[in-house]
């Protein structure tokens, strides 16, 4: 489906009332204000590790998990890759948990485990950032198939960036869902960076991603990653279109009869690319000295999506100056209380360091403990 | 005794069939599992029971649909997927070494991965080295899984059903060359395994399983324990068969699962003998052989009479040559000589 067929059709964001709209603003400049202090603590030495700041994707994360199924969130799954905080958020990770894992804190969503690029919330259904890059590719297929097996009605969203679409995860995966034809969208967020190497050196095809999508028979979209009402009305479409998909081959004998279309099932998965600009570097430690030249980051910046959105709820007089002015002090507050919680929360302690290696008790000898090798454990600590 | 005729490919059989009839949540994928009824007959008839909902097909796609599994596993299934063999697992490692073993830790346990690798791991068909990969060290080595190498249709089955009622990722190493052993019941199995149906699992018996991390003393003795798991077993009774005639009269304990490892039951038995030699059918370097000789020199240094010695596969790529493969794997030729220097008798 093109933006120019797009554009003629109802749009659902349309349907949106104005609390909704103020709703996906505050997330998208919660996500800004988080990523805001994040890298202010990255600096301060504060957070460790490899960090990827999600400043300039926040319409990719809100417009797309705005489309899902808002009342239950473990009902439509997400799963992505290491630059996770935003669709943590989106998905309704509270910026305490995720800010108190980046610090390593036992109070973060993974008890200090993880850290930045392995964000997981079960009961909001984040079945986490994976940090291998495709290699969450086959869990969202997974994470549909048991929707599927399961005879539930949920969608999976699956992000990758436009660096994993390189990788051999990501053709099989959509090889999977596309026989049989799984509840997922996967999700690229395309800011056209595979850390330093554009996507044109990179990938086949950059110019037209549709002939990814097209080699498996799969639903193509693409939108607007800096509008956020775009990337909503793509996704409410795509997600319905995509719920309910129903595997072809559990009727034995059948599979002689599947006939595969380029334009893909009408009620099956689907590959959404969604245009969007990194304004950061790759990661905190990313100088970005290869794009300087470019001006897409000022370029992006003229077009940004939590103005765009402000400048579309003004105008349509869904929200007042003082009503932005608040949305954004309360989200400041969140961000500065996460950090505050973060700082206040006790290290991720050495007890934790041996639990949840397993499910019943810690391994590798069933009996007897570790006698000739000096361990954390056994070390006194 | 009983005269039961039960191969090793119909015990694995056996217990994904009883699992999956307890439990809905369990279903089978992998390459020619249901429509070819097995590569290696190991899902025959399942497809017919089960249906393609539960007994799926999977193209050639191993990071796929191993992942596809893990992410399942996630959800809250139970997935059994088969590797044809297990040397076809590696283009799917970032899926099984880092996605499946590390998840219940990276998520601070939020999620688990109850999920069955299974598949025929080892050398000895002359396939060529990039076929006969015997998996056991490379794996073993990662915290968080579980991994058992069974040597006979009874461990096969009951160390399967423990996998499958447990909620740790479990990988069952099954050998290729076994496949078929206990087609003609006791006859295929040593002499020291008829006494008490060493080799087969009870007959109905849906609650039979064995607990993972519970070595088997397969054939006892007092002269030089062998450690050991999976095919070599076998070599290790043919060695104690030669030796008998020697009069040295070893102990064959078959850890059964190598990851967790029953310490214990090897540590009790070295303290009995004196001796040990170690079999594991991988190679020696950083093996899960090398970390058992390490572990018994920490633990029994006092009781040995001399160092523990090892037999492998030769470290070189598996030869083709019918012969010279045989060669290379751990047999009892190497296992009989191993001993004998053990004990000074060489």
């Amino acid at each position: 489906m093109s933006t120019a067929s797009a554009s003629t059709l109802p749009r659902p964001s349309d349907q949106l009332a104005p609390g909704q709209l103020q709703k996906m603003l505050y997330d998208m400049i919660l996500i800004r204000r988080f990523e805001e202090k994040t890298m202010q603590a990255y600096m301060q030495q504060k957070i460790g590790g490899f960090c990827h700041i999600y400043i300039g994707q926040e319409a990719v994360a809100v417009g797309s998990i705005s489309a899902l199924d808002q009342a239950d969130p473990q009902k439509d799954p997400v799963v992505g890759g290491y630059r996770d905080h935003g669709f943590a958020l989106a998905k309704g990770m509270h910026p305490n948990y995720c800010m108190a894992e980046m610090f390593g804190k036992v109070t973060g969503c993974a008890k200090g485990k993880g850290g930045s690029m392995h964000m997981f919330d079960k009961d909001r259904g984040m079945y986490g950032g994976h940090a291998i890059v495709g290699g969450q590719c086959p869990l969202g297929a997974g994470i549909a198939f048991g929707i599927q097996y399961e005879e539930k009605d949920g969608v999976v969203l699956c992000y990758l960036g436009d660096g994993a679409l390189n990788q051999g995860a990501f053709f099989e995966s959509m090889d999977l869902a596309a026989i049989w034809n799984l509840p997922v969208i996967f999700v690229l967020e395309n800011n056209g960076w595979s850390m330093g190497t554009h996507i044109a050196r990179g990938t086949a095809m950059a110019h037209d991603l549709k002939a990814k999508a097209e080699a498996f028979g799969m639903r193509y979209a693409e939108c607007d990653g800096l509008d956020v009402l775009a990337t909503f009305d793509c996704f409410a479409r795509e997600v319905a279109a995509t719920r309910n998909a129903k595997n072809p081959q559990w009727h034995r004998g059948d599979w002689d009869k599947l006939a595969y279309h380029r334009d893909g099932n009408a009620n099956g998965p689907c590959f959404i690319n969604v245009k969007t600009v990194r304004y950061q570097g790759h990661s905190m430690s990313d100088p970005q000295k290869y794009r300087k030249e470019t001006g897409e980051v000022e370029n992006a910046k003229s077009r940004d999506p939590i103005q765009g959105l402000v400048r579309h709820l003004i105008e349509r007089g869904l929200a007042t100056q003082e009503d932005i002015t608040a949305l954004d002090e309360k989200a400041k507050a969140m961000a500065a209380e996460a950090v505050a919680f973060a700082e206040a929360s006790p290290d991720m302690p050495a007890s934790e360091m041996f639990t949840d290696v397993y499910a019943d008790v810690y391994g590798p000898y069933i009996a007897g403990g570790l006698p000739g090798i000096v361990t954390n454990k056994n070390s006194g600590q | 005794m009983s005269e039961r005729k039960i191969q090793y490919r119909e015990a694995i059989r056996e217990a994904m069939q009883e699992e999956m009839r307890l439990d809905a949540r369990i279903f089978l994928m992998g390459e020619e599992v249901g429509e070819y009824n097995g590569s290696y007959k190991v899902s025959e008839g399942m497809l017919e029971e089960f249906g393609p909902r539960r007994i799926i097909d999977s193209p050639i796609a191993e990071t796929g649909f191993a992942g596809l599994g893990i992410g399942a596993a996630m959800y809250g299934l139970k997935p059994i997927i088969e590797f044809m063999s297990w040397s076809f697992c590696l283009v799917a490692a970032d899926q099984i070494l880092n996605n499946a073993p590390k998840m219940r830790y990276m998520s601070g346990g939020q999620f688990g991965c109850p999920i069955v690798f299974r598949g025929n791991n080892g050398a000895g068909g002359q396939l060529g080295s990039t076929h006969s990969w015997s998996m056991e060290s490379m794996f073993s080595s990662v915290p968080g899984l579980k991994l058992a190498v069974p040597s006979t249709p009874r461990d096969a089955k009951g160390l399967l059903k423990a996998g499958l009622k447990g909620q740790d990722p479990f990988f069952s190493l099954e050998s290729e060359r076994m496949l078929g052993m206990g087609a003609r019941g006791r006859k295929d199995f040593s002499r020291y395994l008829h006494d008490g149906d060493l080799w087969a699992p009870p007959e109905n018996d849906a609650d039979f399983t064995i607990p993972l991390g519970l070595a088997d003393i397969k054939k006892a003795g007092k002269d030089c324990t062998i450690v050991t798991a999976g095919r070599p077993v076998h070599f290790a009774l043919e060695a104690a068969e030669a030796l008998e005639k020697d009069g040295i009269d070893i102990e064959v304990v078959d850890v059964r699962t190598w990851r967790p490892l029953d310490i214990e039951t090897i540590v009790k038995s070295v303290q009995k003998t004196g001796a040990c030699v170690v079999v594991d059918q991988s190679w020696p370097f950083a093996s899960v052989g090398s970390e058992v000789v390490a572990q018994i020199h920490e633990r029994c240094f006092d009781d040995l009479d001399g160092p523990v010695l090892r037999v492998h596969n030769d470290d070189i790529a598996a030869p083709y040559n019918r012969n010279r493969e045989q060669d290379m794997l751990p047999n009892a030729r190497k296992i009989t000589e191993a001993v004998k220097a053990a004990l000074y008798r060489a």
